[in-house]
């Protein structure tokens, strides 16, 4: 068995279960002030915290750090989430002490350089989005849709149009847009998408009627697919009074190229986080700027920066919708967005969406032999592969992906977008190497073989890493959520 | 799994037995087998009104939730509370002890809108095809 200084089973164990009685990580100066009385009924004499020196401390935390994988450690090539790397240099630029050290709630005159970094944000995507005004406070992609769509709520309320109760959504969008019209509490229609992987034109026309709010698209959609009705979409739409809801997560695709405003979106949401490499995964912190026409500026969420001469200030737009979240948004990942745009000019924005499609459709040549392809077109930034063939040799999606981290990848997204059998969804972006690509399909070839000739193999994988399978089904169904202390166990 | 013949499907990829003016709902083996492990189920209350291909209830997979459709009208008077408790009885078993409801048939000649065993088999074939 091969041995190394990893503690494999550091991630079954907890602080408490390596506590010793009477061990300390510090040990504090005496107290040079009186101790304050503390009335009987306050004080517990048993405490249950783990006891543990310092450097076992240290240990445990390096121990399970280096259980991670991060895009830092390998390539991530998760399909929707954009798993872009992140230049250093943008960390030592959110931590400026100017940045670091501001208040929210001090006064703006004493804040002028973070409101024009603000300002500037705006105006820039604006112009990337090809909209008019852009909101940035709302704190991630999904509640950026939300704050979209109540927007465009608030709006059809004004014209007295209450009667639109109802909200399209491809069946090829992100699983948040049905998610978010739901909650802004409109009815969910869903329309199916072509063979081709575009919205049915004709189950678009067949739905929409004057009850109709908006429709929702998704753009590249979850098939890594760009609608080239787009446009028509946005004329039937503004046609029967309703309005176009742009989900622009997938915007990577898009930088430079083609732009929501041009192809008659009226509002768009973009995520920081993905597209403009910001951090993310592990929960955040997310952030979902939302971009529209004139006609819904008056809506957008407060406080917007507006400048007045050459003075920035925080503002609320006429019939804004109100505050999303707590002062002005994500503003270390807007800091982080900003010093994206600055450093690749734009110039450089269109070499990323140009790198992030050709990695992808170089993904899509090298694989496609093996694995098959179920909308058999050029994709845009991620390309959805299906494990069909794989699975009629007994070998699922599920433990293709398994198998990928044996050999040393984080697995795609797998089994979404739904309209696809066994789904394989993978997004490289643009900042991986012909190497990195070509590693990564080998592996999958190589996977393909082991299906053929050892399907065992694979489908008892992962092999090498700390956990092997995880039983998600009783995770699900009996979870458990919280640790106790064994009984009996009086330390 | 074979497809059991004495029955009828829809291509939601539910089954009903009926006997008499009872029917027994279940979902087909090829739909656990696309669900993956079941987790959850959210089924209606004795009493509840279904429509024939209208929401019957949802069901939760480690994949997915997804929506449960009633292969015929009528009212529900039994829900199979060994499925509640273990879900992967669905799973385990989709044809016979992982049922999920019983309704008595507002219409027993609904029945003959619903695909036999031999038009179901062909129905998954195709789909697997494309």
């Amino acid at each position: 068995m091969k041995s190394g200084p990893r503690q494999p089973d550091i991630g079954a164990r907890l602080t408490f279960d390596l506590s010793k009685p009477g061990r300390r990580a510090c040990s504090l100066p005496a107290c040079d002030v009186p101790a304050a009385e503390l009335p009987e009924r306050l004080l517990r004499r048993e405490l249950s915290l783990p006891e543990l020196s310092q450097v076992d401390v240290v240990r445990y935390f390096l121990a399970l750090s280096r259980l991670n994988y991060s895009v830092d450690s390998g390539f991530y090539p998760l399909g929707s989430c954009t798993m872009k790397y992140n230049p250093k240099v943008h960390e030592e630029l959110a931590r400026l002490a100017g940045f670091t050290g501001l208040h929210p709630l001090q006064p703006s005159e004493t804040a002028q350089g973070a409101l024009a970094l603000m300002y500037d944000l705006q105006r820039w995507l604006a112009e990337i989005t090809g909209l008019d005004a852009v909101g940035l406070a709302p704190a991630a992609g999904a509640q950026g849709e939300l704050t979209g769509i109540l927007m465009v709520k608030a709006y059809l309320a004004d014209r007295g149009e209450d009667g639109r109760t109802r909200v399209l959504v491809p069946d090829s969008a992100h699983g948040t847009n049905p998610a978010t019209a739901a909650m802004a509490g409109f009815e969910v229609i869903s329309v199916a998408s072509d063979r081709q992987g575009n919205t049915d034109m004709q189950a678009l026309a067949s739905a929409l009627d004057d009850g109709v709010a908006a429709l929702m698209l998704t753009l590249p959609n979850t098939l890594g697919l760009f609608d080239p009705n787009a446009g028509r979409i946005a004329d039937m739409l503004h046609d029967k009074g309703a309005l176009l809801y742009g989900d622009g997560a997938n915007l990577n695709a898009l930088l430079g190229r083609a732009r929501f405003g041009d192809m008659g979106f009226d509002v768009v949401h973009m995520n920081m986080h993905k597209t403009f490499s910001t951090p993310h995964g592990g929960g955040g912190p997310g952030s979902g700027p939302v971009a529209v026409k004139s006609h819904l500026a008056p809506y957008l969420p407060t406080p917007v920066v507006e400048k007045d001469d050459d003075r920035f200030a925080l503002a609320t737009p006429e019939r804004s919708i109100g505050r999303v979240g707590l002062f002005y948004g994500q503003f270390g990942v807007l800091v982080r967005a900003y010093a994206y745009l600055r450093s690749l000019g734009d110039e450089g924005l269109r070499q990323v969406s140009e790198n992030a499609v050709l990695n992808a459709n170089y993904i899509l040549a090298r694989l496609r032999q093996a694995y098959h392809l179920p909308y058999d077109r050029r994709c845009m930034h991620e390309v959805v592969f299906s494990g069909s063939r794989q699975r009629a040799k007994g070998v699922r999606t599920w433990d293709i992906a398994k198998r990928l981290i044996d050999y040393g990848f984080h697995p795609p997204t797998v089994y979404f977008p739904l309209i696809a059998d066994e789904a394989l969804m993978i997004e490289p972006t643009e900042t991986e190497s012909k190497e990195a690509l070509d590693a990564f399909c080998e592996a999958l070839l190589a996977i393909d073989r082991e299906a053929e000739e050892e399907p065992q193999v694979v489908k008892e994988s992962p092999h090498t890493a700390p956990v092997g399978r995880l039983d998600e089904a009783t995770a699900a169904r009996r979870p458990v959520l919280r640790w106790r202390r064994e009984a009996g166990d009086g330390s | 799994m074979p497809t059991p013949t004495d029955r009828r499907y829809t291509k939601e990829h539910e089954w009903v037995r009926v006997e008499n003016d009872l029917g027994t709902v279940g979902i087909t083996d090829y739909a656990q087998d696309q669900l993956g492990d079941i987790v959850y189920l959210d089924l209606p209350s004795p009493g509840t009104q279904v429509k024939q291909m209208e929401k019957l209830g949802e069901i939760e997979s480690v994949k997915a939730v997804s929506e449960l459709y009633s292969p015929i009208s009528g009212e529900v008077v039994e829900v199979n509370q060994e499925v509640i408790d273990r879900p992967e009885l669905v799973n385990q078993s989709p044809y016979d002890e992982g049922w999920l409801v019983r309704v008595r048939l507002a219409d027993t000649a609904e029945v003959d809108n619903l695909l036999t065993p031999e038009r179901y088999d062909q129905y998954v074939a195709q789909a697997q095809e494309t």
